[in-house]
């Protein structure tokens, strides 16, 4: 409450100017990057994040921003094009779905690596194949070992704001680390809502200009990227690389903070939803915790203690957090949007190694659900929680809402 | 590199051709990797190499950053931007970020140093190979003659995307080469220039004959030298006495099994005389338009 408060008494003192929109979650992130006015940006449409482009192509062509606009003949092209421009010292953004996600998977490290810090606008949907347009974590979830940052919103307003926020976190001298914005397909990118946005003026005071370091670009002091290295170098690069990763957490709080002061909100980490004193939680991700969220009010007038661990930040994972959070909890469920074939799903992967210093065990039961944009109801919610309460098991994923049951 | 490589002759000369601070994208290849060993780099420029298939793409970004930023006014000087890349990633793996950046006209010279195979890996085919040539993954065996199938004309399908400078040169004249380049350099938006440049390895001929090589493939028509400028097509040099073609394969040892004793091919050398005729003649015939 006091923090509220504070941050209240900030954003007052500031003055802010804000109006509110409805809006998509796809506008929303086109309209920070308007905002923000990037030097370049490179992209390459499909489906679900087309409008970003799309709507940025519009800005352009309306002299609303000094952006080069390069419209790539693919995906590949774009994430790479974005590397050139970003090492070349420009602030870079970007936009991308599903099989162009996949096609840029080469590049992601290799931006990672160049410390190369573009902002990425993921709208999350299915890998094919078969095809499929709508939500899930399929194309974003292979990247998590790529070197990137990944973020993944709730909601429009949580699109918007992160966006600019993750400019900030990107290209701070201690991260330098490109950030993966995620958002769901369809759900969150093209559903109308109301979002509050800051004044022009105000975002631009907020992301600055960037400080390049070592920019390609400096013809006096000549640099290299991507050179050729063995056994004897390789790495020891790779861990200097990790360094801006582990500085995220510290960076991100800060940056987080000073923007709360501009918007009056801030976004933890973790979203914790009435899990302090929950007995049985479940661990969620993006749109589908606002459905759990409700689910946890009605049980919670039921009596029963049930809450919600959102997780935001995906990469860096926070382990300690998230450990934190869950101790001492009679169950926890984790439902994934996105199948690791073969092996444990991501998120459940983490917590369950999360909680495996804990010396009291925790139970987890993985759950995959919503594939291909497969509804996530209520009902579904519910059946999670009276499954953690019947002490309900299996060492293996369960899934929901298939047609032929979770067998 | 190798001893008697032709790469570093052909980009000594093209960087002559260049006054203006470049900076320099590199694709995966031979000459990327043998000039950028870290913690050393023979390059004075600024340099970046991104991967195999995308530096059309990857000088896109950092000639838009580039303008981006100038109009801010960051920049007073003019900096020019070179792209290279083997056959491999220019005519195959590359073709697409190539011609992609070609048609946004991006202002950036592509150089090809053409060695007509993929040499990093070890001499495979490419589509920058000629018919007959033996390379590692269109081996000559008892019953194939080599790569069955013909060289892709790549300088022909970047002309067609009607950008300002196109041209084809050969190490061994060097002015041409140096001359090229640097009108490519100068020419406001995309230019390209392929170099056809000799791997003794995959080509099988001495470490010494890179120019030797160069002058039979360019005097028996196999390699023509010429530019487009804004569509204009002119030959650069007509031999005065042509070279029958099969002095120009004689010469190689990827073409061995066409004159093996006993096994002699004289059916594909004089296919190979007619076809190369016939290119001479058609590309002839826009000079002269």
């Amino acid at each position: 409450m006091a923090k509220t408060l504070e941050m209240l008494v900030n954003t007052l003192a500031r003055n802010v100017e804000k109006h509110k929109e409805m809006t998509s979650g796809n506008l929303a992130f086109a309209e920070a990057m308007r905002q923000i006015n990037p030097d370049v940006v490179a992209a390459y449409p499909i489906t679900p994040s087309t409008e970003i482009p799309m709507r940025f192509a519009e800005f352009v062509a309306d002299g609303q921003v000094d952006t080069e606009y390069v419209a790539v003949e693919s995906e590949h092209s774009a994430i790479t094009a974005c590397v050139g421009a970003s090492v070349s010292g420009g602030r870079v953004m970007t936009a991308s779905s599903a099989n162009g996600v996949g096609l840029m998977h080469e590049v992601f490290p290799i931006a990672a690596a160049f410390r190369a810090p573009i902002v990425f606008g993921l709208v999350n949907r299915s890998l094919g194949a078969p095809v499929n347009i709508h939500c899930d974590h399929s194309d974003s979830m292979p990247e998590r070992d790529s070197g990137w940052v990944q973020i993944y919103c709730e909601d429009a307003q949580e699109v918007y704001d992160t966006a600019l926020l993750s400019v900030r976190l990107a290209e701070h001298k201690d991260v330098l680390t490109p950030v993966f914005v995620c958002q769901d397909g369809f759900i969150t990118s093209h559903c109308y809502e109301a979002v509050e946005m800051l004044s022009d003026e105000a975002v631009k005071e907020f992301v600055g200009e960037r400080t390049p370091h070592y920019p390609l670009l400096d013809v006096d002091n000549p640099v290299s990227y991507g050179s050729f290295v063995m056994s004897e170098h390789y790495f020891e690069i790779k861990r200097n690389q990790m360094e801006g990763m582990f500085n995220v957490p510290r960076v991100y709080d800060e940056v987080s903070k000073e923007l709360a002061a501009y918007t009056g909100r801030e976004y933890p980490m973790l979203d914790c939803y009435r899990t302090e004193d929950a007995e049985y939680v479940v661990v969620i991700m993006s749109s589908a915790a606002g459905v759990v969220k409700d689910v946890v009010d009605d049980l919670r007038n039921r009596g029963i203690k049930a809450g919600c661990l959102r997780v935001r930040m995906f990469r860096p994972f926070p382990r300690e957090a998230v450990k934190d959070a869950l101790a001492g909890k009679k169950g926890v469920a984790v439902l994934d949007r996105s199948a690791s074939i073969g092996g444990t799903a991501p998120i459940a992967s983490e917590v369950k190694s999360a909680l495996y210093d804990l010396s009291e065990k925790v139970p987890v039961q993985e759950y995959i659900f919503g594939l291909g944009g497969r509804d996530f109801f209520p009902k579904d919610a519910e059946m999670v929680f009276e499954m953690l309460e019947e002490n309900d098991y299996t060492s293996d994923a369960r899934f929901i809402g298939l047609l032929e049951g979770d067998k | 590199m190798c001893p008697g490589c032709g790469a570093p002759t052909a980009l000594r000369q093209a960087f002559m051709g260049i006054d203006a601070p470049v900076v320099v994208v590199g694709a995966t290849g031979c000459l990327e990797v043998s000039t950028t060993v870290y913690p050393y780099s023979a390059w004075r420029t600024p340099f970046m190499h991104v991967a195999f298939e995308n530096a059309g793409a990857a000088v896109s970004g950092v000639e838009a950053a580039y303008k981006a930023m100038k109009n801010k006014g960051n920049f007073k000087e003019n900096i020019k931007f070179v792209a290279f890349g083997g056959d491999g990633g220019t005519y195959d793996i590359g073709l697409q970020s190539l011609s992609g950046a070609l048609e946004r006209g991006h202002d950036f010279t592509y150089i090809c140093y053409n060695n007509q195979g993929y040499m990093n890996t070890g001499a495979q085919r490419s589509s920058a190979t000629p018919q007959n040539a033996s390379a590692t993954t269109s081996p000559a065996g008892s019953v194939l003659p080599g790569k069955l199938q013909r060289a892709k004309n790549l300088t022909e399908i970047v002309a067609a995307h009607n950008i300002p400078y196109v041209a084809q040169t050969s190490l061994h004249n060097p002015m041409d080469l140096i001359m090229k380049v640097k009108r490519a350099v100068e020419t406001p938006g995309p230019a390209f220039v392929n170099i056809l440049v000799p791997c003794p390895l995959f080509w099988r001929i001495d470490q010494g004959d890179q120019v030797k090589l160069c002058k039979l493939a360019v005097d028996s028509k196999f390699w023509p030298v010429y530019e487009v400028e804004n569509g204009v097509y002119s030959l650069s040099y007509t031999p005065k006495s042509e070279v029958p073609v099969e002095e120009f394969l004689k010469a190689q040892g990827r073409y061995a099994h066409l004159f093996k004793k006993g096994k002699e091919r004289p059916d594909i050398v004089e296919h190979a005389q007619k076809e190369i005729d016939a290119e001479w003649e058609k590309l002839k015939g826009k000079c002269e338009k």
